[in-house]
Formats: C-alpha cells, structure tokens, sequence
C-alpha cells in the first residue's frame, strides 16, 4: 500500500466520530522530558543530602556505588529504582490512554486528565482557524500539535501530539466536515516515499514546510532574505538602538565615565537576541491561498503553519512606516477572535500575516485574506479616489494626513484610510461589524467635524477615523447602522462551502 | 445650521429621571472630601495644596450641577434590527448595535440605584470596545427590556 492511500486511511479513521487516541510519544513531549530531566538535575544536586538523610552510616568521600555493593543493597536500590519507573510510566501510559478525542460532522471533542477530567467540544462551525505546531522535539518523533482555534480567551482545542503526516490531511478534513462542502474527501497530496523509520523522519525533516501541491503556485508570498533583513534594519527598534548608542556615546565622551557601558551591555545583548528571534522565525514564512482559506506557514527548527477559514478575519491592517517607503514595503495585520498559544511569524503576535512585502505581494495577500475585495490603491495620496476624505478645515487636527484621512463603503467592506507619516488601510468586512458609533468632543464640534469607530473583535487594529466632516459622519453611520445588519443576515462564512453543488 | 451630531426621525427614549440622585450622591462623595480638603489646608495655612484642591472642588461641583442634562441627554431606542444608544453632551457618543450581535445582557445594580429601584443594563458584543450601558432604568422596565432584547438577539442570531 502506498503512503499516499495510507495517511488518507488514517484520516478516514479518524474522522469516523469514534473515540482515538493520540500519538503514544505524546506524555513524553508534552513534558515527560523536562520532568526527567528536572528529576536529573534534583538528584546530580542533592546526592549527598538524599544520601545522607537514608543512610546515616554513609561516610563524605565514598562513592554511593561502592557504598550500595559493600553494604549489600543492591537489591533495595534496584527495586527503588524500577517502582520510580514503573510508576512514571503507568502514569505516561494513563494520561496517554485517558486523553481521547473524536470528530464528528458537528464537533471536535477531547476528553483528558486522568484524577481531574476534562471535556472539550467545538463546533465546527465556529472554527476560527486550524494550526499545526511542530516543536523541534516533536519533528525528531515525526510528532505535530493541532491547535484548533475557537473564538474567546484560552479557548482553543488542542490535539497534541499527532503522527505528523497525519496532521495536514487531518485538517483538511476538518475543515471539509466544518465548510459544509457536500463533495467528498479528495486523496491528499502525494507524500514521498520512503521505508524504514529513519528514512520517514529525515524526510519530514527535509520536506519543504509548504507542501507545494497543496495550493496553487501563484498564491504563495515568500519573503526574500534580503528584504527580511532590510525590514529589521529599518524598523523602530533600530531608531531606538540608535539613540541608545549615540547617547551612551556622547555620555561616555564627554564624562569620561566607562561605567555607562557596563549597562548599556545587557541592553546591546537584548536588542541582538530580539534580532536573531524574529530574522529565524521569519526565515521560511510563506503565505498561501487554499480552499480552505490563508495558510500561514514559518519557521525553521519548529514549524508552525495555520490556516484561516473564510469568513474569520475581522478587520485588515495595511501600514508603512516612514523608513519603508523608500523601499515601498508594506506590513498586513489582521483581526481573528481567537488567540492562538503559539507566537506567529518574526515572533510578534499571530496577527501580523505578511511581516514585510511590497506592493504587489501585499495587492496579492489582500486578495487572499480578503476574496473577492477589489483593493484601491492604498498608496493615493488625495481626493477624488472615491474616498470622502476630511475637509481642509481638518488640517488643524491633521496637518499632514487630511487629505488623505478618509473613509469609503464598497460592496461588503468598509474602507478607512489615515496618515500621511504612518500610512494606514484599515478593511472591515461587513458581515464581521459587531457595532458601530459616532463621536464629537468640544473640538471637533468647534471644527464641524466628528469620528466615526468600528467595532470589530479588538487587538490589533483599531478601526477608528477621526476628524471627518459631520455630515458625513452621520450619513456613514446611518448607512454601515444598515448595511452591517442586511450583510449579517445574508452571510454564510460560517459553512464557507455550503452553497456548493456537490462535484 | 448645528455644529452637534443630530440624527434626524429619531424618537429617544430617555432614562428615569430618578437616576440623577444616583449620580448625585456618588458625585457628592469626592466632592465632598475634596472640600473639606481645602477646609483643612486653608486653615493650616498651606495656600499651595488649598489652592490646587479648591480648583478641582469647584470643577467637580460645576460637574455635579451638570448632572440633570447629562442623565437627560441619555437616550435609547430599539429600531427594527438594532439598538441605538447616546450619551453626553459636551462629548457626544452614539453606538448602533445589530441585535444579532449581543453575546450577552448583564443586568447591574449599585446600592443607591437599588435605593431607588433603578437597574443598569449593560450590553456585551465580541467587540470590547462597543461599551454600551444603558443606566437608570426602572428594575421592572430593565427585566423587560432585557427578555425583549435576548428574543431579538435569538431571533437575529448571527455568527461572530
């Protein structure tokens, strides 16, 4: 039987909705490891105190080996010595055997903890994203964690640890029973073959982290190295080791003081790991477009790749800061409900879904995160681009950036655009509007002018425009007050495919 | 012509006037010992530490003869598929939110709002910062209100 037929197998097994269990390495990686090694360090550290407490007659100097031979205990520390194993390993082995999960065509469920139980069920419905984790110790057992992302705080579901190949076709099935597609499973992409277990895991170690059958070619961003690094240089953090060192410069030369240095050292080492942290994350990220929706993949050593359903994306971030327009590049963040455990790309918070891309790449992940949307040119600098921007009288509260602080509504999106210094996009799709509101203080009343807010599931963005006439403020709050309801009632991103025929 | 926000065919429903007191006597407390502040400070003879604790009195006590139009300027409406809410008049706020949206309705009440039989109905949305509170309604209105709004949200019941 080819792997191909074999890992489709599994997946069918797994998603029979009958109880499975998890990948037997899985107590070991979840922390048996540190645990030995803990127990490791404990026992190097007070060996002469243990011993001293047990044995009393125990002489300072002697080795504990002679000592247990000589005095004819050897019996007794063996016997000591496999109860500690045999006890660790029934215990593995329960937490192992208790920890079950199955999925259903209406949920995901796990069932854990061997004193105190727990009982996890999501809906597939309301699946805000699926990621997979591969630690680097778990690649090395051919293991991988799947997190299934629900919206709320420490939320998430999570299979750890599964056969890694497993995992990819795992959740592609889940997101096939969670779109409310009627079209059956397709076979999954061809896995190389290999025998032999060595064979298996250096080639899942070797393996591309994207899967390049998986998702048509030119939906894919791939971040060059140069412009990766260029991104760092040219960030705030570097503006901000500037000042440190011009500062520490100027005080050592004109004090003749070398103490400064001893603690701006600690800082400097901080600043270099910072460095190191986000360039490695970042090394092999890709961005793709699936059926399913945005795959995000990075890392080198341990991989993660999540991929974001239609319809779970709140809002999205396009901004440039000052240093990247000379190099045109630009950053996109988005808004989901959930909060993924593990750090995303460049080790900033998950939300950042193109760390660093021009103008063409950041057109082309627009159009993935958000289908269907026709992206303006977020680069427009003035009126008459189809946006209602501020009245010049604006200027004395936005000196730079009124002409171009504006908003515009298109089929299913609400556009605010802002700044001339730190330039911004902010895209809110309609259905996703929790609320909306309009506000005036003493000076923007002075000015006829108001802000308008949009709420959608906070952090990172904030989607808020201030400082546009009142009028139409007002008359862009009564329509989104409509237009956020009549898109609600007709959304079905909930079940992204249900309004497919079956093929 | 009006520089304020106006929204124009809206019939507001406002909140009991009762709910003025509330404000009243929870404003009077820091007020109060601010006063009594400068009092002793005055008396001391310390002009620095009087005068500054003398503004912030008089600040709050404008506040407080503030308070009547501010409870006034409080209003609600249910419009056929979401609730519309204002505040303020010196900083003026309206929110709309589709009813569809609400996760949940929390019914709050303070001592002195419970003194007076007033309830505080507070609205959650996935949105933290939506921040609806509709403060000041009489208990019985409020436990309406909260059934009224809780079948409309199942009505309308939308995803996130």
């Amino acid at each position: 039987m080819s792997e191909t037929a074999a890992v489709t197998a599994t997946v069918a097994i797994l998603t029979d909705g009958e109880w499975h269990r998890l990948h037997p390495a899985s107590p070991l990686l979840k922390g048996g490891i540190a645990l030995i090694a803990i127990l490791g360090v404990v026992v190097a550290n007070l060996r002469e105190r243990l011993v001293a407490i047990f044995f009393p007659s125990f002489e300072e100097g002697d080795n504990p080996v002679d000592y247990v031979v000589n005095h004819g205990y050897i019996l007794q520390a063996l016997l000591i010595t496999a109860a500690l194993l045999v006890v660790l390993i029934v215990g593995f082995y329960f937490s192992w055997r208790m920890h079950t999960f199955r999925i259903t065509e209406e949920v995901v469920e796990v069932r854990s903890g061997i004193l105190f139980r727990t009982n996890r069920k999501a809906r597939l419905d309301r699946i805000q994203g699926i990621n997979i984790v591969r630690p680097f110790f778990a690649r090395l057992f051919g293991a991988a964690k799947l997190e299934i992302n629900q919206a709320g705080h420490d939320a998430n579901l999570q299979l750890s640890y599964l056969a890694s190949s497993a995992a990819d076709d795992l959740r592609r099935e889940i997101l096939r029973l969670a779109s409310g597609s009627r079209t059956e499973a397709s076979p999954g992409a061809a896995a190389p073959e290999a025998t032999g277990f060595i064979d298996r895991r250096v080639g899942e170690f070797l393996a591309p982290e994207l899967d390049p059958s998986f998702v048509e070619p030119d939906s894919v961003v791939r971040i060059h190295l140069g412009r990766l690094f260029g991104s760092m240089v040219l960030s705030g953090a570097t503006v901000f080791l500037v000042i440190v060192l011009v500062a520490i410069t100027v005080w050592v030369s004109t004090t003749g003081d070398i103490y400064a240095l001893f603690f701006a050292l600690p800082s400097l080492f901080g600043f270099g790991s910072f460095y190191v942290r986000r360039f490695t994350k970042a090394l092999r990220y890709t961005i793709a477009g699936t059926p399913d929706g945005v795959r995000v993949g990075y890392g080198l050593l341990s991989t993660s790749n999540e991929t974001i359903p239609p319809g779970r994306i709140h809002s999205v971030q396009v901004s440039q800061s000052l240093l990247w327009r000379p190099a045109g590049w630009w950053e996109v963040r988005v808004n989901v409900a959930s909060h993924s455990s593990a750090k995303g790309a460049a080790g900033q918070a998950n939300t950042t879904i193109l760390p660093v891309g021009n103008f063409d790449e950041t057109m082309r992940v627009l159009a993935l995160v958000l289908p269907g949307f026709v992206v303006p040119d977020f680069r427009a600098v003035g009126q008459g681009d189809g946006f209602v921007n501020s009245p010049r009288r604006a200027a004395w509260l936005r000196p730079f950036s009124w002409r171009r602080n504006g908003f515009a509504t298109g089929a299913d999106w609400l556009l605010l655009r802002r700044g001339a210094i730190w330039r911004q996009l902010v895209v809110v799709p309609q259905p996703r509007l929790q609320s909306v509101a309009i506000e005036q203080g003493p000076l923007l009343r002075a000015l006829r002018l108001a802000r308008i807010e949009l709420h959608t599931v906070t952090v990172p963005i904030h989607a808020d425009l201030g400082a546009i006439e009142k009028d139409a403020a007002i008359a862009f709050f009564g329509e989104v007050a409509d237009a956020a309801v009549q898109s609600a009632r007709r959304d079905t991103s909930h079940r992204w495919r249900s309004g497919e025929l079956p093929a | 012509m009006t520089n304020r926000l106006e929204l124009a065919d809206i019939t507001w429903r406002r909140v009991s006037p009762k709910f003025v007191w509330v404000e009243l006597v929870s404003g009077l407390v820091g007020t109060m010992v601010l006063v009594a502040a400068t009092v002793v400070f005055a008396s001391l003879q310390l002009w620095w530490p009087a005068s500054a604790t003398a503004v912030v009195s008089i600040i709050m006590i404008v506040n407080l003869t503030l308070i009547p139009r501010r409870v006034r300027a409080i209003g609600y409406q249910l419009r056929e598929d979401d609730l519309l809410f204002k505040r303020g008049i010196m900083w003026q706020r309206f929110v709309a939110v589709p009813y569809g949206r609400m996760q949940l309705v929390d019914i709050n009440r303070g001592p002195i709002a419970r003194a007076l039989g007033l309830s505080e109905l507070k609205f959650v949305t996935a949105a933290a910062a939506a921040g609806v509170t509709l403060p000041g309604l009489p208990e019985a209105d409020a436990d309406a209100l909260r059934d009224e709004l809780v079948a409309l949200a199942e009505s309308r019941r939308a995803g996130l």
